[in-house]
């Protein structure tokens, strides 16, 4: 869902900033709801620099992941062993991020390995926030012993470190040289949405416990709503704002969570290209040559830095209190 | 088009009041109703046997300060309780002779809104921010009747044009947060009259409003009430709101009645000492000038009740008889009960 936030709003951004800001029309469904939080908070965003910032730097390394042949026209999976470990040329034609120990173009590698990140971030991001919006909503909803119950199980789960039960995980369902690309990406999402829900579900049962006692959902029962109807016009809307931010803040935890189960060589694992992989293979030739960590490092860090930067700005622009 | 609308609405509306007709204009009829509250530091009794009944057409005002369980009285008609730590041991509420608090939880949801509703105390927060009020009024009709969506919008509008919503159609977009606090408890009352029911409870409706406010929101009840036929339930505090408005009045004191009356007999001459103490503490413009009498001390813990009379603590007729034994609701003079060993003496004082 997070994915979805962010290409609707690469899509919306410019035609929305040609409206004179702060300006709202009267009367017309659209210009009424300029004074809801939601666009109080967009009126606050589009005037943060850093919000632009790392919505370009996302939108990069979105486009990137959906056609990495616009950056390059090279073949990642092409190599040359002759030019192995070949440090980086800067003339027009060269490899500008140089080659591989195995003679693959770097640049081309790292661009391909956008793919990768953003798959695992964006889905481990979905499927935590589904797991963790489900289990938190049902548990503070029906309270009493079922939250209780739905609490522990959570605690369970926070308690397991989350690099030793990667590593498990990861071991216990290894990888081999036949496993397909998105099987191997799929099992990476599994394992971090299996050990991230439980802070999802707490954040979310926690804002469900504030909404649940306001007037309009004792009011809604009152007339007759049907507990799935409170918990879906009632409940949800109001109480999701928290998660939405959390979430799009974990993205970016999750890209460089997916990078470290790839360094140690459980998460992603070759053929797949990615840039834990790429950092992991490279971190032997630090000394002799540095540029095949360095690259890679750089555009990790961006992606991540990206995502944590929005979900900052979010975060500021959704909460009243900072303003 | 609006015809077809009207009618398609209408038909749809018959259809599903046919379960539930009132038995000799029998409403509902409330008998024996406790409620407890578990607590971590004990039972609170809320209410301890209240007995009253409301018929067709009639408005009935429950009077009580805080905490004397007339909200609660409220919540356990309308089943939106929470269970736990609410408890109802005894008790039935009989809405057209059907035990509400025997029937499957599925058949009681369905007569909220279309057979009771209830407004609430604060319309300041009685309506979701996020949803326009049109699309929170269509709503009802959508969940309860399965008009669509055109349908259900047209019923919102006509519905906020009828509790004098200027500019209802222009409105129907609107956010709560766009409304003053007098249109919104307008829209809560269009969400709550928007089936029809026969019953509408009204908690506090005016409390969160300024006087003139008030006045204007009391008058459309009424208006409404007599248009429908509707059987009114007003819990309030303020004994000056519902002089107006009720036909009976019922007096709540620690989760008990204590006394029940036609409007104007019970204002002219209460039979309880607590009612004499709460129309006495009313300022009037004609003692100007003088103190105004009150209830000394404060209602009694819920969780520590006074054995005898719950009131004797405050009481200016209070003897050793109180504090022993607890005066039952009986019928003091025809169609008055109240719940004094010392009833006489207050009438004739």
């Amino acid at each position: 869902m997070t994915d979805k936030t962010t290409s609707s709003d690469l899509t919306k951004a410019p035609d929305l900033d040609a409206t004179p800001i702060g300006i709202t029309t009267p009367a017309g469904g659209e210009a009424t709801e300029a004074r809801s939080l939601a666009s109080d908070a967009w009126r606050e965003l589009r005037q943060r620099p850093l919000f632009w910032v790392s919505l370009a730097i996302i939108a990069v390394f979105v486009l990137m992941a959906i056609f990495p042949q616009l950056f390059t026209r090279l073949d990642p999976t092409d190599a040359d062993l002759a030019k192995g470990s070949d440090p980086p040329s800067f003339t027009w034609n060269g490899a500008w991020f140089g080659y591989d120990l195995q003679g693959y173009d770097i640049y081309a590698r790292t661009i391909y390995g956008a793919r990768a990140s953003i798959l695992v971030g964006v889905f481990a991001t979905i499927l935590t926030s589904l797991l963790g919006v489900l289990i938190g909503t049902f548990a503070a909803y029906a309270g009493g012993w079922v939250d209780s119950l739905m609490m522990r199980v959570t605690d369970i789960f926070f308690a397991i470190p989350f690099l030793l039960g990667g590593i498990l995980f990861m071991t216990t369902f290894a990888n081999d040289a036949n496993t397909g690309y998105f099987v191997i990406v799929g099992k990476v999402v599994l394992v971090l949405a299996i050990l991230g829900w439980p802070s999802i579900a707490r954040l979310m049962r926690g804002s469900v416990l504030q909404v649940k006692p306001n007037d309009y959902v004792q009011a809604a029962r009152a007339l007759g709503a049907s507990p799935w109807r409170i918990i879906r016009s009632h409940i949800l809307p109001n109480a999701m704002a928290p998660v939405l931010i959390v979430s799009m803040i974990n993205l970016g935890a999750y890209i460089s969570a997916e990078a470290s189960l790839s360094f140690l060589g459980i998460g992603l694992t070759p053929p797949a290209i990615s840039w834990g992989v790429a950092i992991s293979d490279s971190l032997v030739y630090i000394r002799t040559a540095p540029h095949m960590l360095i690259f890679p490092s750089i555009f990790l860090s961006l992606t991540v830095l990206g995502f944590i930067m929005l979900g900052d700005v979010v975060r500021d622009a959704f909460d009243p209190k900072t303003r | 088009m609006t015809t077809t609308t009207q009618s398609r609405a209408d038909a749809k509306a018959a259809a599903a009041h046919a379960a539930y007709q009132p038995v000799d204009g029998r409403l509902l009829d409330v008998e024996n109703l406790h409620v407890h509250f578990h607590t971590s530091d004990g039972v609170a009794k809320a209410i301890n046997g209240v007995s009253f009944h409301l018929d067709q057409g009639e408005s009935l005002a429950i009077l009580g300060e805080s905490g004397s369980g007339k909200s609660v009285t409220a919540q356990a008609i309308m089943g939106i309780l929470d269970v736990p730590p609410a408890k109802i041991p005894e008790g039935h509420i009989r809405y057209c002779g059907q035990d509400l608090l025997a029937m499957p939880e599925e058949q009681r949801r369905k007569t909220r809104g279309p057979e009771i509703s209830m407004i609430f105390q604060d319309a300041l927060s009685s309506l979701n921010p996020v949803f326009p009020v049109g699309w929170q009024i269509a709503e009802m009709f959508r969940e309860h009747r399965g008009l669509n969506k055109s349908d259900a919008l047209a019923q919102a509008v006509r519905l906020m044009e009828r509790v004098s919503i200027p500019g209802a159609k222009a409105r129907v977009k609107a956010y709560p947060h766009q409304f003053s606090g007098g249109m919104r408890q307008r829209i809560m009352i269009a969400m709550a009259i928007a089936l029809d029911p026969a019953i509408l409870i009204a908690d506090e409706p005016t409390t969160a409003l300024d006087v003139t406010v008030q006045a204007q929101i009391m008058s459309l009840l009424q208006e409404l009430q007599q248009e429908r036929k509707m059987g009114l339930i007003l819990i309030t505090h303020d004994l000056g709101v519902v002089a107006d408005v009720a036909d009976r009045i019922a007096v709540m004191y620690a989760g008990r009645l204590i006394e029940t009356a036609d409007v104007y007999t019970g204002y002219a001459n209460p039979a309880h000492p607590y009612t004499k103490g709460l129309l006495d503490s009313l300022p009037r413009l004609d003692q100007k000038g003088q103190t105004l009498a009150a209830i000394p001390g404060l209602p009694p813990n819920l969780l520590k009740m006074p054995p005898g009379c719950a009131f004797h603590p405050r009481c200016p007729l209070a003897r050793e008889r109180c504090r022993e034994e607890r005066p039952e609701l009986v019928e003091v003079r025809p169609g008055r009960f109240a719940a004094c060993h010392y009833t006489e003496e207050v009438l004739h004082a």
